[in-house]
């Protein structure tokens, strides 16, 4: 009969070059590297280890939890509030403690109240179904709110047992950096190898299938929450043990530096794709473009600047490498 | 008539949708001043046709005149302009703007910034209600008008765009018989201006009283285009429904064994109301009835996608509680769904993802995936099923929907499930696949599966099932066995008995 | 059958009802919170937040968020406030339609990244929100615009009056309400604004041209958050690099969802936004009377907004409730 008709069975499958030229983190890794030629051109420092390490440090607490963000991004919500929530916490930690509570009590106070507006962001997201990256709009300026509540203009200092967690050494890497590394390597295998995080990723491209396969997209969208409002309790309390106090505007802004790690490392802003590895490289990246730009005397806003451009780079760059896969 | 002026002629018309050809080669001519039925199975390929005429889809290959001129409809603008108008099967409207508003919306008129006539508006909408014998405030906003509401909404703003081609795309499914009555009138009336009317719907008899001549689409291919006077009823059954599948037989019947579910009673409120019936181990038992009747809803509170409000569902002799889908899963059921695209794969996912993602346990007994049991698995299952594709690892929207759907019931064969719910399992399939779907159905049957096919293809269920269940308006309006079956009783139970029960 | 619209009025009726209550119990326990001068403290607070809400209102209503408004503030009041120090010999008025242009380039800017690479609107304004803000330290070179670099009489439209001894500065701003009125209600502009939040997928089979209308929306929200730009120079005498427009989306955000405009599109008036924007102002007059620090505003406006968005949902759901004892 008509079988001559070319109806199309199947598409042929990409070579195995082709699949890793295209993956974002490929590009995350090519940009690493050009930053790092083209920073040590500007100053030998670069090449310096130790160098970047330290700096490392300055953004380790916000890299932490742009892991736990790009596990939240890939299952299709959104976090705007986790640097408030840091803020908030390490103010409420400095604070209870301030007023007297034993520092472990007061740490666990402090990952308590980071559980709390986790909770909060899950309750109206998944329990109320309002959008994600509203409610947590809505809770970025009310955790920040908050804590200019509690911690007014002034700052409060935390204790000299606590400080300095920055200056821990190793095996002569930074203890922040050491607590990064590992972050990265547990939530990837989680990610990577779990029934879990096969379950995020079905669940981030295309939560109806995953409800009709039986999938609890609900109970695991709540732990996610959850998980971030704890991590970033923990980054919180991080930096406060780095800066050795705590004002209202911790990292202020930082939601944007989040965002964009994980947006850099091939994350897809609607769900579904991005790892673990893409973020943790591009953490690097972003030190190593902010460490350039101050060894190169640029101010602080050009750096501003950059991030911006860089933001909507990243997306308009994932966007488009998945849309071509897509076909 | 056959020497009336022709407003449309369409020529070659052919369309693609990811490599499948739903539309091939369909010559059709329109005359001005007719009313044209255009009927087919579901999916033969007439909502398509009739999205091309309006300017929703843009054809791969084909072309078209209107009054003799070749014409671009490139966007619903460009069709608007033409004067042609689309009455969606599913009204489309803006529920936060007033009834009003979406019955001009669209209609030309200014630039951004010109002022919005409200006064002319409100009137003109008034008077499109009053023709349509509808009452309702036109500035009230859309949203909690009913179905039938919206309908006539949709319909008023096709005689307010003033177009010579309107195409009302099953408009009466939501109609009572008087609004029927009504909407037939005022198609006449429009008829006799010399406009054009394509009427698409199910229900011969509504395209025998209304229409002059009629199109039978199948497969996507044109088959027909007669006088409706000149055409007997078998004929045009005969027609839509074609010889090929006519030809397919379960090879073997299965023996029956004991009863695999049981339902009594089970009421959804505004879906459907206390359906009852048993399924055996070995049975395969077809629910149908017209598109909207409640079947997939009954599906989804089976298998605890929406749970039925009252009501018992007893699985293998015992008391089931189905709150959840994990509650089904575990419990033994399976459901395939109807949406393929939407409920059924994760597109950008590797074909082996979407073949393990009811089976969690399996692959990872510790909670880590081992690679090994997850490789075994999907393996025997495109072996075992005969899935065509390139690698394992390929993203599943690359197959072909035949061999999604196969991943997809594999997905479900690798749960062991005793009762297997399929939801027009073969919608937008090729007919060559088609055939192998039924030999696994039978196959699963003979391996004492219990199986509720859904269908809307009548020819699917009478050659397929044991039993078929017909329901309507949400109730189960008859029960025929297999050797009673035919195509008469089945429809007879489908048609909606309207307008008690609105 | 007019439930639904007893609702949407009942929105307005019932913060109208808010603020009224909130000014008794507060004259309550501070008369002199129901004084004229007061009054004048409330209206002085809210002019630029109100022309901020009337643009998020209508970038909302089209199923949109401008997150950049307050950078886009800061960047315009900052190119107005360098061309006043430049050239102290131009004539002041330029001033406006400079920064309403520069405000519009910037949103122009955010239209075409949404529409063009088809971008959610809030993670591209989260981008443009950081990029201005770093633009306007760059064209200043991190220097603050002063006192006296500012012409008088642009300082004194916040201060005299042509009318009944209401600023200037605050007549604008009910001017661009009523314009935002106009706009949404007797344009086609402002009725496709509406189609297209309420609907997306049908815009475009109805013949709206969403590219178009998205563009016009994002070049609105710029043009009015550049006109907000040139009152902050008048209302508080300075431009500064950092301060100027931070934060102002989180105020006008709060202010348009208390004014009962949903964040799912298709949905908000004029009069809700106008009397959500009161009521903040009523609240911000009221914290000092009553010795509460200004640093409670963040949090009140933060859990306002959440409270705004279970409203809306609720509301919502009262709505869908109807539709289906509709439909039977």
């Amino acid at each position: 009969m008509t079988d001559t008709t070319p109806t199309r069975e199947m598409a042929p499958a990409r070579p195995t070059w082709h699949v890793v030229l295209v993956r974002p983190e490929t590009m995350t890794l090519l940009l690493i590297i050009i930053g790092l030629v083209g920073a040590s051109i500007l100053s030998p420092f670069f090449l310096d280890a130790s160098y970047i390490m330290r700096s490392f440090t300055l953004t380790a607490e916000m890299s932490i939890v742009a892991l736990v963000l790009t596990m939240v991004i890939i299952s299709g919500e959104i976090d705007l509030s986790p640097a408030a929530n840091m803020a908030l916490s390490a103010c409420v930690f400095a604070w209870v403690q301030d007023a007297g509570v034993a520092l472990p009590l007061a740490v666990i106070v402090g990952l308590l109240a980071g559980l709390a507006m986790g909770a909060l962001n899950a309750f109206m997201s998944i329990r109320m179904q309002l959008p994600s990256i509203i409610v947590t709009i809505g809770t970025l300026i009310f955790f920040r709110g908050l804590a200019q509540i509690i911690a007014g203009d002034r700052s409060i200092r935390v204790p000299e047992s606590f400080v300095g967690i920055n200056a821990v050494m190793v095996f002569g890497v930074p203890l922040p950096v050491v607590i990064f590394v590992l972050c990265a390597i547990v939530l990837g295998l989680v990610l990577g190898t779990t029934v879990i995080g096969r379950q995020i990723y079905q669940i981030g491209t295309n939560q109806q299938a995953a409800l009709h396969a039986g999938i609890n997209a609900k109970r695991i969208k709540v732990g996610l929450f959850l998980l971030l409002g704890v991590v970033s309790a923990a980054a919180g309390m991080m930096a406060a043990s780095r800066l050795g106090s705590v004002r209202y505007d911790l990292v202020l802004g930082g939601e944007l530096q989040m965002v964009l790690m994980a947006m850099l490392g091939g994350t897809y802003i609607f769900g579904g794709r991005g790892t673990i590895l893409g973020t943790f490289l591009a953490a690097w990246l972003l030190v190593i473009v902010s460490t350039g730009m101050t060894v190169a005397n640029l101010l602080p806003a050009i750096q501003l600047t950059v991030l911006g451009i860089l933001l909507i780079v990243a997306i308009i760059a994932t966007n488009f490498i998945y849309a071509r896969t897509q076909r | 008539m056959v020497d009336a002026p022709k407003l449309i002629e369409a020529r070659g018309i052919s369309k693609q949708f990811g490599g499948v050809e739903v539309l091939s080669d369909i010559d059709l001519d329109l005359h001005a001043g007719e009313i044209h039925a255009l009927i087919g199975e579901n999916g033969a390929g007439k909502s398509t046709f009739v999205k091309i005429l309006a300017g929703v889809h843009t054809p791969t290959r084909g072309s078209i005149k209107m009054n003799g001129d070749a014409v671009n409809v490139t966007s619903p603008i460009a069709a608007q302009e033409l004067g042609i108008a689309l009455i969606h099967q599913e009204p489309v409207s803006f529920p936060d703007l007033s009834v009003a508003e979406n019955i001009v919306m669209g209609r030309k008129g200014g630039g951004l910034l010109s002022r919005v006539p409200w006064a002319t508006i409100i009137a003109d909408a008034r008077r499109y209600m009053d023709m349509l014998g509808v009452s309702i405030d036109v500035t009230r906003p859309m949203h909690g008008l009913s179905i039938a509401n919206q309908q006539m909404v949709e319909i008023a703003r096709a005689l307010a765009s003033d177009s010579r081609l309107i195409i009302m795309d099953e408009p009466t499914a939501p109609l009572t018989p008087r609004e029927v009555d009504t909407l037939f009138a005022i198609a006449r009336q429009l008829r006799d201006e010399g406009r054009t009317i394509i009427f698409i719907s199910h229900r011969l008899e509504e395209v025998r009283m209304l229409c002059d001549r009629l199109t039978i689409f199948r497969d996507g291919s044109h088959i027909a285009t007669q006088t409706v006077a000149s055409i007997p009823e078998d004929e045009i059954i005969r027609l839509m429904i074609g010889r090929e599948l006519k030809k397919y037989m379960r090879k073997h019947t299965a023996s029956i064994g004991e009863t695999a579910l049981e339902v009594s009673g089970l009421t959804l409120p505004g879906a459907f109301e206390d359906i009852s019936f048993t399924l055996r181990k070995g049975e395969i038992m077809g629910l149908g009835g017209l598109v909207g009747a409640g079947r997939t809803d009954v599906a989804r509170a089976l298998f605890g996608i929406e749970p039925a409000k009252s009501g018992k569902i007893k699985v293998g002799g015992r008391d089931a509680k189905i709150q959840r889908p994990p509650d089904a899963i575990d419990l033994g059921l399976a459901f395939v769904p109807e949406d393929r695209a939407g409920h059924g794969i994760f597109g950008t996912l590797p074909v082996e993802h979407n073949i393990t993602a009811a089976i969690p346990g399996k692959i990872a007994p510790s909670g880590v995936i081992s690679r090994a049991l997850e490789r075994g698995f999907s393996r025997k299952s495109v072996d075992d099923l005969s899935i065509r594709l390139a690698s394992l690892n390929q993203p599943i929207v690359e197959l072909s929907g035949g061999n999604q759907q196969k991943a997809i019931l594999a997905r479900w064969l690798l749960t062991e499930p005793e009762v297997l719910i399929l939801d027009e399992p073969t919608r937008g399939i090729d007919i060559g696949v088609k055939a192998e779907f039924y030999d696994m159905i039978g196959d699963l049957a003979e391996a004492g599966r219990a199986i509720l096919l859904i269908s809307s293809e009548l020819p699917e269920l009478l050659s397929l099932c044991d039993r078929i269940l017909v329901m309507a308006e949400g109730r189960i309006t008859a029960e025929i066995p297999r050797d009673e079956a035919n195509q008469e009783k089945v429809m007879q139970a489908a048609v909606p008995r309207s307008g008690i029960a609105a | 059958m007019n439930l639904v619209r007893n609702i949407l009025f009942r929105r307005e009726a019932g913060i109208l009802v808010m603020i009224v209550l909130f000014c008794i119990a507060v004259g309550l326990y501070k008369p002199q919170f129901l004084t004229g001068q007061s009054l004048r403290i409330i209206l002085l607070l809210t002019p630029l937040i109100m022309i901020g809400a009337m643009a998020q209102m209508l970038v909302l209503v089209g199923r949109h968020v401008d997150l950049s408004i307050g950078s886009m503030l800061g960047f315009s009041a900052m190119v107005v406030g360098l061309m006043y120090r430049e050239f102290p010999d131009l004539w002041w008025v330029i001033g406006f339609p400079i920064a309403i242009a520069t405000g519009a380039v910037l949103g122009i800017f955010n239209g075409l990244l949404v529409t063009i690479f088809k971008l959610p609107s809030i993670i591209v304004t989260l981008g443009t929100l950081s990029l201005y803000r770093g633009l306007t330290f760059i064209i200043s070179d991190a220097r603050q615009i002063n006192r006296s670099d500012i012409p008088s009489e642009l300082k004194l439209m916040s201060r005299t009056s042509p009318v009944f001894d209401i600023p200037w500065i605050i007549l604008i701003a009910f001017g661009i309400a009523l314009m935002t009125y106009v706009i949404a209600r007797h344009t086609q502009l402002g009725r496709q604004i509406y189609a297209l939040g309420s609907n997306p997928e049908a815009a475009p089979l109805r013949g709206i041209d969403v590219t178009k209308v998205t563009l016009v929306v994002f070049a609105l929200s710029g043009a009015l958050s550049g006109l907000a730009g040139i009152l902050y120079a008048s209302r508080w005498g300075f431009v500064n690099p950092s301060n100027t427009g931070a934060g102002f989306e989180f105020q006008v955000i709060a202010a348009v969802v208390i004014g009962g405009v949903s964040i799912n599109g298709g949905v908000g008036t004029v009069m809700g936004t106008v009397l959500g924007v009161l009521l903040l102002g009523c609240v911000a007059a009221a914290l000092p009377l009553l010795g509460i620090p200004g640093s409670t505003q963040n949090a009140i406006y933060g859990s306002v907004i959440l409270i705004a968005l279970l409203i809306d949902r609720s509301v919502r759901q009262r709505g869908a409730a109807s539709i289906s004892r509709g439909g039977a």
